[in-house]
């Protein structure tokens, strides 16, 4: 049988790969010493023409329906893993079929969640972590994505201004409806709880959960977070027509949360006295669609809203609140955030990304500030940061951790 | 545990106009383990879903024993989808990977225990409780994975497709493991598959579906033996049963110029009948009798060898059963008298060996 590639852009290169041997055999030094998380199936990730891809050996018809599923995702503008290649008619050096395998690509700068547990943590990682998988699942759910696996080792994070970003990873048993039931919600939810207290609990066997708060409880803040975000962005209200500066103010209430929406249902009753009002399309990033708006700058959420921030603060300290916004960007990307930036060494830029960068330098002038009673400028900081705070740090563009081993249930051949 | 009662249980998804699922109609026994089976899209896994509470039910009623569960929300049918999350913790002991479901439902530890202890008897895994998981076997962990869903103790067990993603001799061993396990305990079992051996072999009955429709529920026996219509006849069985397209009159069916005689239940059936032949029924001769057939492929598997045969006649059509794609009149004959390719056989029933359906309707005659 003939080895089989299916791949948007095909990388020749992929063919070099030891495809004839089980990807539990293939040499170590093709390999990139990243963390393999829990999986029920063999992961490993090999470096391959100056970038890291992560290999999944699965059936060939679910290595493709996953492949098309990451793919609609990613088109639907959802924060997923990018989708390589599936490479099946494997065979070994017997000519006996190997499963097929699906590659993606390995997303720079972000972090197992087990990767994160391994160095020393601030406290409240864990419930920052379900903050941000709380945000994707409300996010998936919106567009009709129903996960079936939900859990902090089927997702990536990455670092966004102090908070994480959540990515999903495995969308092997997902399926994309038209809309969800409540039913189709609560179950993947209830998976998500078990998921995430089995999850924290086997780090707390491990040895390696440093919170004192138990498991069980840190794991049903999925279910109140998720509440709460799907509540904000999806409940009807009404209220008299003389509010209608309530519409207004939902409208800035889901922007707060991060939210834009594209659009609105209102309809008055008969007798033209209450307006109710849904969201009926909400879309998220709107911190970060504005700021690449103003500057070009891609980055994610709550960054942007630092970014922001500062850019407030440029204009507000240059007096030139009322100037176009677009200009003052300009100034400030120019003459802020690229000095900033860039003044971090090239030894140390995969440390973090340039806007985690810019978000950790802004919280160090403030401790300076704080610790010397006055204003300190961004250059002195940056100085101070890249000296005495960056060298310390993991580098997390393509992470080296601990290796976790993984544990197939199904996936043996002992079976007695 | 407890029964199961889909009652003309009807879901259609918005923008269609058809239902997925179209008024079904099963009892299923306490400790029963009933299989839904049937091609893509035919409704069984929404089936599934619609009893675990995954998918909203539009028309009829769903009951778990006595309790009618249409409309409660999936947790609290007190039903239990095995298989669902493979995962295994590393770091936890065998003992707390099958019971931290309970720790988060805030069981306390003593009755844990008790219930963990209880399942591991059950599943030959009480030595191995206080190791790590990755000290087990394959089919250990497997069983701890099982394991998780019997401490809870749920009314149903809910399989969805659980061996899709197993290669084919994993496949068999598993299958005939969840089916013993489950006789076991006897929980009642409801377990979705596109497989018809995997239905037969797992199975106490079977409920094959087609376009939302059920087509018969009944054990494997009786679906093998009794097909209710042409459908149930080609999908069941493997080599699939033959079934041909031929003339009647008022003294039988005429297989080629051997008759054979049929129930005319009714006086229903036109000049034309169908007549299915299961390859092990075939009366194979080289002597003119029968529906004469050209041999093209002969498989051999030792003692007995299948014969691939195309009817001379080229009006003589063969019904594709499930898939209306033509195919091949298949034989079963002994390994010591196959014939030739090329040659040319005739064959017919064998005795009371088989079914007679309506052209039209497809139904049983």
């Amino acid at each position: 049988m003939a080895l089989e590639l299916t791949a948007a852009r095909p990388d020749p290169a992929l063919l070099d790969l030891p495809w004839r041997r089980p990807l539990e055999d293939w040499p170590e030094e093709i390999l990139a010493a990243l963390p393999r998380g829990i999986s029920r199936h063999v992961v490993r990730f090999v470096r391959l023409s100056g970038r890291v891809l992560a290999v999944k050996e699965i059936k060939a018809d679910i290595a493709r329906r996953e492949y098309e599923m990451l793919r609609d995702l990613r088109r639907l503008g959802m924060p997923a893993v990018e989708p390589f290649a599936v490479v099946s008619g494997r065979v070994d050096a017997d000519g006996e079929p190997l499963d097929a395998c699906l590659v993606t690509r390995h997303l720079q700068y972000s972090l197992p969640y087990r990767a994160l547990y391994s160095q020393s943590l601030r406290k409240g990682t864990a419930t920052r972590l379900i903050d941000a998988l709380a945000v994707l699942l409300v996010r998936l759910h919106l567009a009709g994505f129903w996960w079936g696996d939900v859990s902090l080792s089927n997702t990536l994070f990455r670092r966004d201004a102090g908070a994480f970003a959540a990515y999903l990873v495995d969308a092997e048993t997902g399926e994309l409806r038209p809309r969800l039931s409540n039913g189709q919600r609560e179950h993947d939810l209830e998976i998500a709880r078990v998921n995430i207290a089995g999850e924290l609990m086997d780090l707390d066997a491990g040895g390696l959960l440093q919170e004192e708060r138990d498991p069980v409880e840190v794991s049903e803040r999925i279910v109140t977070r998720y509440r709460e975000l799907w509540s904000a962005l999806t409940t009807e209200e009404t209220f008299a027509d003389t509010e209608r500066w309530r519409v207004d103010d939902r409208i800035r209430r889901l922007n707060k949360l991060g939210f834009d929406v594209d659009e609105l249902e209102l309809t008055t009753d008969v007798d033209g006295t209450s307006i109710r009002v849904q969201p009926k399309v909400v879309d998220s990033g709107h911190h970060s669609r504005r700021l690449l708006r103003l500057t070009g700058l891609d980055v994610r959420e709550n960054q942007a809203r630092r970014l922001l921030n500062d850019l407030e603060v440029f204009a507000a300290s240059t007096g030139r609140q009322g100037e176009d916004e677009e200009i003052v960007a300009h100034d400030w990307l120019a003459r802020v955030y690229e000095p900033t930036t860039r003044g971090v060494p090239r030894e140390l830029v995969a440390k973090l990304e340039p806007a985690e960068v810019f978000h950790e330098v802004l919280e160090h002038r403030w401790y300076m500030a704080e610790k010397a009673q006055h204003d300190v400028p961004i250059q002195l900081a940056l100085d101070d940061y890249v000296a005495r705070i960056l060298p310390g740090k993991p580098d997390e563009r393509a992470v080296v951790g601990i290796d976790t081993e993984e544990l197939p249930v199904l996936a043996d051949d002992s079976l007695r | 545990m407890a029964t199961v009662k889909f009652d003309e249980a009807t879901r259609i998804y918005p923008g269609n106009d058809t239902p997925s699922v179209d008024k079904l109609d099963i009892d299923i026994q306490d400790g029963e383990f009933l299989v839904l089976v049937g091609p893509s899209g035919c409704g069984k896994s929404t089936s599934l879903r619609m009893l675990a509470g995954l998918e909203e039910v539009n028309g009829g009623k769903i009951w778990i024993g006595d309790r009618d569960v249409t409309d409660l929300s999936p947790k609290d049918r007190d039903v239990a989808m095995v298989f669902q999350n493979y995962a295994l913790y590393p770091h936890m002991t065998v003992a707390d990977n099958m019971g931290f479901a309970l720790k988060i439902a805030g069981v306390d530890k003593g009755e844990i225990r008790k219930k963990v202890e209880e399942a591991a008897g059950i599943l030959d895994l009480t030595q191995y409780l206080d190791r790590k998981p990755k000290a087990l076997s394959g089919g250990q962990r497997q069983r701890v994975a099982m394991g998780r869903a019997i401490v809870r103790s749920p009314k149903v067990f809910l399989m969805d497709e659980p061996l899709s993603n197993l290669d084919a001799k994993l496949r068999v061993q598993t299958r005939t493991q969840i089916a013993s396990l489950q006789r076991r305990l006897g929980v009642t079992t409801v377990y979705v598959t596109h497989d018809q051996v995997e239905a037969m072999t797992m199975g106490d009955r079977i409920a094959l579906l087609k376009d939302g429709l059920l087509q018969q529920c009944a054990t494997p026996r009786e679906m093998y033996d009794k097909p209710a219509n042409l459908f149930v006849a080609g999908f069941i069985g493997s080599p699939a049963m033959n079934l041909v397209d031929v003339p009647a009159a008022s003294d039988g069916a005429k297989f080629g110029n051997h008759t054979v005689s049929i129930p005319r239940e009714g006086g229903k059936g036109g000049d034309r009948v169908i007549v299915g032949v299961r390859p092990e029924d075939v009366e194979l001769t080289t002597n003119n009798d029968g529906l004469e057939l050209t041999v093209d492929v002969i498989e051999e598997l030792g003692a007995d060898a299948y014969v691939y045969g195309t009817p001379t006649d080229d009006k003589i059509k063969l019904h594709g059963g499930d898939d209306n794609l033509a195919k091949p009149f298949i034989a079963r004959v002994d390994g010591r008298k196959v014939p030739e390719k090329g040659q040319t056989i005739y064959v017919y029933p064998k005795g009371e060996h088989m079914h007679v359906f309506d052209p039209e309707s497809g139904a049983r005659l």
